[in-house]
């Protein structure tokens, strides 16, 4: 019983770990939406009359840069929410398992 | 004739009162599905879809998910408003009614002739489908509702459908020239090009997923720490205490742009890949040269019998 808390803890401050690690991945849309949006500026102010053209474009590559931003967010959300589910049934049976051999 | 005309405007009145039910219906069916099946639990919910029937199935149990069922409401809705925006039309656009269906069929021909070109007419259906569909799966969390488009299999099966679109597109110039293109620019690029190819579909279903899905998981952990807040800071007093003060309104704002611009965003982020990737499928200037060579073959072909 001690074995699988003990593993359950473990599992779980991975599982925290592995989330934050997943998060990095919103460094890189978090850049590039920024500069995005910064040469859309420039473009206004160059060219103001083409403003919903230049905005309607930006947010479209916008939300495509946001991708793989979100990817890591999904990974982080799964991890927290779902994994420690099904993590813990398996940890169950595999220490049941090992029992014998301990 | 009067008589004749108010016969008439009655009835028009009560094909008028059945479709307005058609839209809220459904929807008033689904929030009390769930009232009826969320199990009592205090805390945060992000357990996703629920689960409302499971059929037997040789395989494995066909199941009819929250999704499942809201995504039909979703549909019922949408026909329903469509007969509602195109019921007694006229020659000359009278109605406001009747000058919203015109405005939305004219923007959704634009746009795909616009970014798709002329020869993909007939695509504005398709497009203007996914588009209501999706952006009215995902404000459908506005009135409780768990989005449809919260749930990757919806999206999934979304994609599938775009990504069947573009093979068909791509085989269209010849079965050869399709697996021939997969060896470009050189053979070494093969599995990268297989990789990329099933990448398309999958990266459109997370996107779309993920941004909905986020939105919702943000909204649920806000809540539930602005009532954790507001018994802590309001919990002393004694009767207004027990009420979430905090939690009235706060999230509404929130729920702004994570529920409304979000979702409306993502419709049309997804409906812009599709026209995208289905015109990119086959390129402007391949169909050109095509028609060219077939117009040559033609005209050789007359000069010989002649």
């Amino acid at each position: 019983m001690e074995m699988v808390a003990l593993a359950t803890g473990i599992m779980l401050g991975l599982c925290g770990v592995g989330a934050g690690i997943a998060l990095i991945a919103g460094i890189g849309p978090g850049i590039g939406e920024g500069q995005a949006v910064a040469a859309a500026c420039e473009a206004i102010g160059r060219q103001p009359e083409a403003k919903s053209d230049v905005t309607s474009t930006m947010i479209m590559g916008c939300a495509i840069a946001e991708t793989t931003g979100i990817y890591g967010l999904i990974i982080g959300i799964l991890l927290i929410f779902v994994a420690p589910g099904i993590f813990s049934g398996v940890l169950r049976s595999t220490v049941e398992a090992l029992k014998p051999l301990l | 004739m009067s008589e004749e005309k108010r016969g008439r405007d009655a009835r028009f009145r009560r094909v008028d009162g059945l479709l307005i039910a058609l839209m809220i219906l459904p929807l008033l069916c689904c929030i009390a599905l769930k009232v009826l099946y969320t199990p009592e639990s205090q805390g945060v919910d992000i357990s996703g879809a629920m689960i409302f029937l499971e059929i037997p199935f040789p395989l494995q149990p066909l199941i009819i998910s929250e999704s499942q069922v809201n995504s039909w409401a979703v549909i019922l809705t949408l026909l329903g408003l469509c007969l509602y925006l195109t019921h007694g039309l006229t020659e000359r656009a009278e109605t406001k009614r009747q000058l919203a269906a015109e405005w939305i069929v004219e923007k959704c021909e634009g746009l795909v002739s616009m970014n798709m070109g002329e020869r993909y007419a007939g695509y504005e259906y398709l497009i203007a489908a996914i588009m209501g569909l999706s952006a009215l799966s995902s404000l459908s969390c506005l009135i409780g509702l768990f989005a449809p488009t919260g749930d990757v299999n919806v999206t999934a099966g979304w994609a599938i459908l775009v990504f069947v679109l573009i093979t068909r597109q791509k085989l269209a110039g010849g079965f050869l020239n399709y697996l021939k293109g997969f060896t470009e620019p050189i053979p070494l690029f093969t599995p990268m090009n297989f990789i990329s190819e099933f990448s398309t579909p999958v990266s459109m279903a997370f996107r779309h997923y993920g941004n909905v899905m986020s939105g919702a998981v943000i909204s649920a952990l806000l809540g539930a720490a602005l009532g954790g807040l507001s018994r802590l800071l309001l919990g002393w007093i004694p009767v207004v205490g027990s009420i979430p003060l905090l939690q009235i309104g706060l999230p509404a704002i929130f729920s702004i742009y994570f529920d409304v611009f979000s979702g409306l965003m993502q419709a049309f982020i997804f409906a812009m890949l599709t026209m995208l990737n289905v015109s990119g499928a086959f390129p402007q200037e391949a169909w050109e040269k095509r028609q060219q060579k077939k117009t040559i073959r033609k005209q050789r072909a007359a000069l010989a019998k002649g």
